[in-house]
Protein backbone atom coordinates (compact mmCIF):
# COMPACT_ATOMS: atom_id res chain seq x y z
CA UNK A 1 0.00 0.00 0.00
CA UNK A 2 1.39 3.45 -1.28
CA UNK A 3 1.77 5.91 1.66
CA UNK A 4 -0.60 8.98 1.54
CA UNK A 5 2.99 11.38 1.40
CA UNK A 6 4.20 9.89 -1.65
CA UNK A 7 0.23 10.15 -3.09
CA UNK A 8 0.24 13.63 -2.43
CA UNK A 9 3.42 14.09 -4.21
CA UNK A 10 2.77 11.87 -7.15
CA UNK A 11 -0.32 13.46 -7.55
CA UNK A 12 1.56 17.37 -7.46
CA UNK A 13 4.34 16.11 -10.11
CA UNK A 14 1.10 14.86 -11.89
CA UNK A 15 -0.80 17.64 -12.09
CA UNK A 16 2.12 19.72 -12.79
CA UNK A 17 2.87 17.16 -15.74
CA UNK A 18 -0.80 17.94 -17.36
CA UNK A 19 0.05 21.60 -17.03
CA UNK A 20 2.94 21.22 -18.98
CA UNK A 21 1.59 19.33 -21.59
CA UNK A 22 -2.00 20.78 -21.95
CA UNK A 23 -2.02 24.28 -21.36
CA UNK A 24 -1.32 26.65 -24.05
CA UNK A 25 -0.41 29.91 -22.13
CA UNK A 26 3.44 30.04 -21.87
CA UNK A 27 3.02 31.77 -18.13
CA UNK A 28 0.31 28.26 -17.30
CA UNK A 29 3.20 25.54 -18.49
CA UNK A 30 5.70 27.65 -16.37
CA UNK A 31 2.89 27.42 -13.28
CA UNK A 32 2.62 23.92 -13.99
CA UNK A 33 6.47 23.52 -13.65
CA UNK A 34 6.57 24.95 -10.39
CA UNK A 35 4.26 22.41 -9.02
CA UNK A 36 5.80 19.66 -10.18
CA UNK A 37 8.99 21.31 -8.63
CA UNK A 38 7.50 21.53 -5.42
CA UNK A 39 5.80 17.57 -5.98
CA UNK A 40 9.65 16.57 -6.68
CA UNK A 41 10.80 17.88 -3.35
CA UNK A 42 7.86 16.58 -1.25
CA UNK A 43 8.42 13.14 -2.60
CA UNK A 44 12.26 13.90 -1.67
CA UNK A 45 11.62 14.84 1.26
CA UNK A 46 9.01 12.31 2.34
CA UNK A 47 11.90 9.53 0.95
CA UNK A 48 14.41 10.67 4.01
CA UNK A 49 11.58 10.75 6.77
CA UNK A 50 12.54 8.26 9.46
CA UNK A 51 8.89 7.23 11.52
CA UNK A 52 8.88 8.82 15.28
CA UNK A 53 12.01 11.26 14.56
CA UNK A 54 12.46 14.70 14.84
CA UNK A 55 14.26 17.35 12.53
CA UNK A 56 18.14 16.81 12.20
CA UNK A 57 18.83 19.87 14.78
CA UNK A 58 21.01 18.35 18.00
CA UNK A 59 19.73 20.29 20.26
CA UNK A 60 18.85 18.83 23.77
CA UNK A 61 16.90 15.51 24.05
CA UNK A 62 17.51 15.17 20.06
CA UNK A 63 20.81 13.00 19.77
CA UNK A 64 22.00 11.27 16.42
CA UNK A 65 19.70 8.52 16.92
CA UNK A 66 16.19 10.42 17.37
CA UNK A 67 16.68 12.67 14.03
CA UNK A 68 15.85 11.96 10.32
CA UNK A 69 18.45 11.57 7.39
CA UNK A 70 19.36 15.06 6.64
CA UNK A 71 21.06 14.21 3.13
CA UNK A 72 17.29 14.96 1.39
CA UNK A 73 17.17 17.85 2.95
CA UNK A 74 20.28 19.20 2.27
CA UNK A 75 19.58 18.11 -1.76
CA UNK A 76 15.98 19.57 -1.54
CA UNK A 77 17.56 23.09 -0.24
CA UNK A 78 19.88 22.67 -3.32
CA UNK A 79 17.30 21.72 -5.84
CA UNK A 80 14.85 24.96 -4.47
CA UNK A 81 17.26 27.53 -5.36
CA UNK A 82 18.34 25.71 -8.92
CA UNK A 83 14.38 26.37 -8.98
CA UNK A 84 14.06 29.64 -8.44
CA UNK A 85 17.00 30.13 -11.56
CA UNK A 86 15.28 28.11 -13.92
CA UNK A 87 11.97 29.90 -12.70
CA UNK A 88 13.70 33.45 -13.12
CA UNK A 89 14.91 32.62 -16.81
CA UNK A 90 11.94 31.25 -17.92
CA UNK A 91 9.92 34.21 -16.79
CA UNK A 92 12.37 36.54 -18.64
CA UNK A 93 12.55 34.42 -21.97
CA UNK A 94 8.55 34.65 -21.68
CA UNK A 95 8.56 38.40 -21.38
CA UNK A 96 11.42 38.58 -24.06
CA UNK A 97 8.68 36.25 -26.01
CA UNK A 98 5.62 38.82 -25.49
CA UNK A 99 7.70 41.71 -26.75
CA UNK A 100 8.53 39.82 -29.60
CA UNK A 101 5.22 38.11 -30.71
CA UNK A 102 2.49 39.77 -28.37
CA UNK A 103 1.21 36.43 -27.37
CA UNK A 104 2.17 33.82 -25.27
CA UNK A 105 0.36 31.31 -26.85
CA UNK A 106 2.81 28.72 -28.16
CA UNK A 107 0.98 27.48 -30.45
CA UNK A 108 1.03 31.08 -31.91
CA UNK A 109 4.27 31.42 -31.04
CA UNK A 110 4.96 28.12 -33.37
CA UNK A 111 3.10 29.31 -36.20
CA UNK A 112 4.74 32.75 -36.64
CA UNK A 113 8.18 31.11 -36.55
CA UNK A 114 7.17 28.93 -39.18
CA UNK B 1 -9.99 16.71 -27.01
CA UNK B 2 -7.50 14.83 -28.12
CA UNK B 3 -4.67 15.67 -26.96
CA UNK B 4 -6.30 15.83 -24.03
CA UNK B 5 -7.08 12.62 -23.67
CA UNK B 6 -3.56 11.35 -24.77
CA UNK B 7 -2.44 13.35 -22.01
CA UNK B 8 -4.18 12.04 -19.49
CA UNK B 9 -3.12 8.87 -20.44
CA UNK B 10 0.54 9.75 -20.42
CA UNK B 11 -0.27 10.67 -16.77
CA UNK B 12 -1.80 7.33 -15.41
CA UNK B 13 1.08 5.76 -16.96
CA UNK B 14 3.62 7.54 -15.09
CA UNK B 15 1.79 7.60 -12.20
CA UNK B 16 1.20 3.89 -12.28
CA UNK B 17 5.02 3.42 -12.38
CA UNK B 18 5.76 6.32 -10.14
CA UNK B 19 3.62 4.01 -7.38
CA UNK B 20 4.96 1.01 -8.31
CA UNK B 21 8.46 2.39 -7.83
CA UNK B 22 7.53 4.14 -4.95
CA UNK B 23 5.74 1.02 -3.15
CA UNK B 24 9.64 -0.75 -2.45
CA UNK B 25 10.84 2.56 -0.55
CA UNK B 26 8.54 2.34 2.80
CA UNK B 27 7.30 5.30 4.13
CA UNK B 28 8.74 5.89 7.44
CA UNK B 29 11.55 3.46 8.14
CA UNK B 30 14.94 3.68 8.37
CA UNK B 31 17.08 3.54 5.53
CA UNK B 32 19.85 5.82 6.35
CA UNK B 33 23.55 5.04 5.06
CA UNK B 34 25.43 7.86 4.96
CA UNK B 35 22.83 10.24 7.00
CA UNK B 36 23.56 7.95 9.80
CA UNK B 37 27.38 8.76 9.95
CA UNK B 38 26.96 12.56 9.16
CA UNK B 39 24.42 12.63 12.32
CA UNK B 40 26.89 10.87 14.12
CA UNK B 41 29.92 12.77 14.02
CA UNK B 42 28.25 16.28 12.91
CA UNK B 43 29.12 17.58 16.09
CA UNK B 44 32.32 16.89 16.68
CA UNK B 45 33.97 16.81 12.97
CA UNK B 46 31.95 20.41 12.19
CA UNK B 47 30.44 22.36 15.57
CA UNK B 48 27.35 22.93 13.57
CA UNK B 49 24.18 21.60 15.55
CA UNK B 50 21.93 21.64 12.55
CA UNK B 51 23.13 18.68 10.44
CA UNK B 52 21.45 19.93 7.46
CA UNK B 53 23.91 23.10 7.40
CA UNK B 54 26.38 20.79 7.98
CA UNK B 55 25.78 19.04 5.07
CA UNK B 56 25.30 21.62 2.65
CA UNK B 57 28.04 23.95 3.45
CA UNK B 58 31.16 21.72 5.07
CA UNK B 59 30.76 18.26 3.97
CA UNK B 60 29.58 19.22 0.21
CA UNK B 61 30.67 22.64 0.36
CA UNK B 62 31.92 22.59 -3.75
CA UNK B 63 28.30 21.42 -4.37
CA UNK B 64 27.60 24.97 -2.39
CA UNK B 65 29.49 26.86 -4.54
CA UNK B 66 28.43 25.53 -7.73
CA UNK B 67 25.41 26.26 -6.48
CA UNK B 68 25.74 29.88 -5.64
CA UNK B 69 27.37 30.06 -9.41
CA UNK B 70 24.20 28.94 -11.15
CA UNK B 71 22.35 31.49 -9.36
CA UNK B 72 24.90 34.12 -10.19
CA UNK B 73 24.89 32.45 -13.95
CA UNK B 74 20.50 32.84 -13.96
CA UNK B 75 20.97 36.66 -12.68
CA UNK B 76 23.67 37.28 -14.96
CA UNK B 77 21.13 35.68 -17.98
CA UNK B 78 18.44 37.78 -16.78
CA UNK B 79 20.55 40.38 -16.88
CA UNK B 80 21.00 39.95 -20.29
CA UNK B 81 18.06 38.70 -21.64
CA UNK B 82 16.41 41.64 -20.48
CA UNK B 83 18.72 44.21 -21.47
CA UNK B 84 17.89 47.50 -23.03
CA UNK B 85 19.68 50.61 -23.95
CA UNK B 86 16.57 52.65 -22.64
CA UNK B 87 15.39 51.22 -19.07
CA UNK B 88 13.50 52.97 -16.79
CA UNK B 89 10.82 52.22 -14.19
CA UNK B 90 7.26 52.48 -15.29
CA UNK B 91 4.88 51.67 -12.28
CA UNK B 92 2.29 54.76 -13.23
CA UNK B 93 0.57 54.76 -9.17
CA UNK B 94 2.49 55.36 -5.88
CA UNK B 95 1.25 52.76 -3.29
CA UNK B 96 -1.61 53.11 -1.08
CA UNK B 97 -0.83 55.33 2.40
CA UNK B 98 -1.10 52.01 3.97
CA UNK B 99 1.48 49.88 1.94
CA UNK B 100 4.08 53.03 1.86
CA UNK B 101 3.87 53.30 5.69
CA UNK B 102 3.79 50.07 6.41
CA UNK B 103 6.71 49.41 3.93
CA UNK B 104 8.74 52.08 5.89
CA UNK B 105 8.08 50.51 9.06
CA UNK B 106 8.67 47.14 8.06
CA UNK B 107 11.85 47.55 5.68
CA UNK B 108 14.86 47.51 8.66
CA UNK B 109 12.90 44.43 10.29
CA UNK B 110 12.79 42.29 7.26
CA UNK B 111 16.33 42.84 6.76
CA UNK B 112 17.07 42.05 10.20
CA UNK B 113 15.37 38.98 9.58
CA UNK B 114 16.93 38.26 7.04
CA UNK B 115 20.18 38.22 8.80
CA UNK B 116 19.06 36.51 11.94
CA UNK B 117 18.15 33.63 9.61
CA UNK B 118 21.85 33.11 7.81
CA UNK B 119 24.07 34.42 10.81
CA UNK B 120 22.21 31.27 12.64
CA UNK B 121 22.59 29.00 9.98
CA UNK B 122 24.35 26.42 12.01
CA UNK B 123 21.40 26.72 15.09
CA UNK B 124 17.98 26.65 13.84
CA UNK B 125 16.09 25.80 10.26
CA UNK B 126 17.54 28.45 7.47
CA UNK B 127 20.80 29.39 6.33
CA UNK B 128 21.73 31.68 3.07
CA UNK B 129 19.50 30.87 0.57
CA UNK B 130 15.98 31.52 2.59
CA UNK B 131 18.02 34.14 4.25
CA UNK B 132 19.30 36.41 1.27
CA UNK B 133 15.66 35.26 -0.30
CA UNK B 134 14.14 37.48 2.61
CA UNK B 135 16.50 40.08 2.36
CA UNK B 136 15.65 40.16 -1.53
CA UNK B 137 11.58 40.65 -0.32
CA UNK B 138 12.63 43.50 1.76
CA UNK B 139 13.99 45.75 -1.71
CA UNK B 140 10.77 43.77 -3.27
CA UNK B 141 8.79 45.61 -0.78
CA UNK B 142 10.45 49.12 -1.63
CA UNK B 143 9.82 48.44 -5.45
CA UNK B 144 6.09 48.10 -4.71
CA UNK B 145 5.56 51.15 -2.27
CA UNK B 146 7.21 53.42 -4.41
CA UNK B 147 7.57 54.49 -7.68
CA UNK B 148 10.58 56.24 -8.21
CA UNK B 149 12.78 53.79 -6.12
CA UNK B 150 16.09 52.04 -7.70
CA UNK B 151 18.18 49.64 -5.87
CA UNK B 152 21.91 51.11 -5.57
CA UNK B 153 23.10 49.60 -7.85
CA UNK B 154 26.99 50.62 -7.99
CA UNK B 155 27.03 48.94 -4.52
CA UNK B 156 24.89 45.99 -5.20
CA UNK B 157 27.31 45.17 -7.80
CA UNK B 158 30.60 45.47 -5.99
CA UNK B 159 28.85 43.67 -2.99
CA UNK B 160 27.79 40.41 -5.20
CA UNK B 161 31.65 40.64 -6.86
CA UNK B 162 33.27 40.80 -3.10
CA UNK B 163 31.48 38.23 -1.15
CA UNK B 164 31.60 35.68 -4.71
CA UNK B 165 35.22 36.27 -4.62
CA UNK B 166 35.11 36.03 -0.55
CA UNK B 167 33.79 32.67 -0.42
CA UNK B 168 36.27 31.26 -3.08
CA UNK B 169 39.13 32.89 -0.92
CA UNK B 170 37.40 31.44 2.63
CA UNK B 171 38.00 27.77 0.28
CA UNK B 172 41.42 28.71 -0.35
CA UNK B 173 42.48 30.01 2.93
CA UNK B 174 41.32 26.80 3.82
CA UNK B 175 43.61 24.36 0.90
CA UNK B 176 46.71 26.47 1.93
CA UNK B 177 45.98 25.62 5.61
CA UNK B 178 44.90 21.93 5.21
CA UNK B 179 45.40 20.50 2.27
CA UNK B 180 41.92 20.83 0.64
CA UNK B 181 39.82 23.62 -1.10
CA UNK B 182 36.89 24.87 1.60
CA UNK B 183 38.72 23.02 4.79
CA UNK B 184 37.17 24.15 7.93
CA UNK B 185 40.66 25.83 9.74
CA UNK B 186 38.31 27.50 11.99
CA UNK B 187 36.83 24.40 13.98
CA UNK B 188 39.47 21.56 12.78
CA UNK B 189 42.94 23.31 13.67
CA UNK B 190 41.80 26.48 16.27
CA UNK B 191 38.86 24.77 17.62
CA UNK B 192 37.03 27.79 17.88
CA UNK B 193 34.31 27.60 19.99
CA UNK B 194 34.53 23.70 20.81
CA UNK B 195 32.98 24.06 24.44
CA UNK B 196 30.49 26.79 22.76
CA UNK B 197 28.50 24.36 20.30
CA UNK B 198 25.14 25.28 20.06
CA UNK B 199 25.55 28.40 20.72
CA UNK B 200 26.05 31.75 18.09
CA UNK B 201 29.87 31.60 18.45
CA UNK B 202 30.59 28.04 17.19
CA UNK B 203 29.78 26.19 13.53
CA UNK B 204 33.63 26.61 12.43
CA UNK B 205 33.25 28.70 9.23
CA UNK B 206 29.87 28.01 8.75
CA UNK B 207 28.32 31.35 9.93
CA UNK B 208 31.02 33.23 7.68
CA UNK B 209 30.06 30.84 4.70
CA UNK B 210 26.49 31.63 5.01
CA UNK B 211 27.11 35.42 5.42
CA UNK B 212 28.59 35.02 1.98
CA UNK B 213 26.08 33.51 0.84
CA UNK B 214 23.22 35.23 2.47
CA UNK B 215 24.68 38.29 0.90
CA UNK B 216 24.88 37.24 -2.58
CA UNK B 217 21.76 35.64 -2.54
CA UNK B 218 20.17 38.39 -1.24
CA UNK B 219 22.15 40.92 -4.22
CA UNK B 220 20.82 38.65 -7.18
CA UNK B 221 17.48 38.26 -6.12
CA UNK B 222 16.84 42.04 -5.63
CA UNK B 223 18.96 42.20 -9.32
CA UNK B 224 16.74 39.98 -10.94
CA UNK B 225 13.84 41.55 -9.19
CA UNK B 226 15.03 45.00 -10.96
CA UNK B 227 15.67 43.44 -13.81
CA UNK B 228 11.86 42.57 -14.44
CA UNK B 229 10.29 45.45 -13.19
CA UNK B 230 12.44 47.67 -15.65
CA UNK B 231 9.95 48.10 -18.85
CA UNK B 232 11.72 49.62 -22.62
CA UNK B 233 10.00 53.03 -22.99
CA UNK B 234 10.07 54.68 -26.04
CA UNK B 235 11.82 57.95 -26.84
Amino acid sequence: MISVYYFGAISLILIGLYAVLVKKNLLKMLIGLSIMETGVNLLLVSVGYVAGRSAPILSEGIGPNQAVDPIPQALVLTAIVIGVATTAMALSVAMILHEKYGTLNVEEIRRLRG
Amino acid sequence: MLKRALAIITLIIIGYWLAQGLAGVPFGEDKMLVGQYYLDNVKEQTGAVNAVTAVVVNYRGFDTLGEVTVLFIASTGVGALLWRRKKQRTAKTEGSIVLTTGTRLLVPFVMLFGAYIFIHGHLTPGGGFPGGATIATAFLLLYMAFTAYEIPHKAFEKTEGAVGMAYVLVGLIGLAIGGYFLYDWIWQDWGFGVDNVGRLLSGGFIPIIYTIIGLKVGTELSGIIDNMLKEEVSE
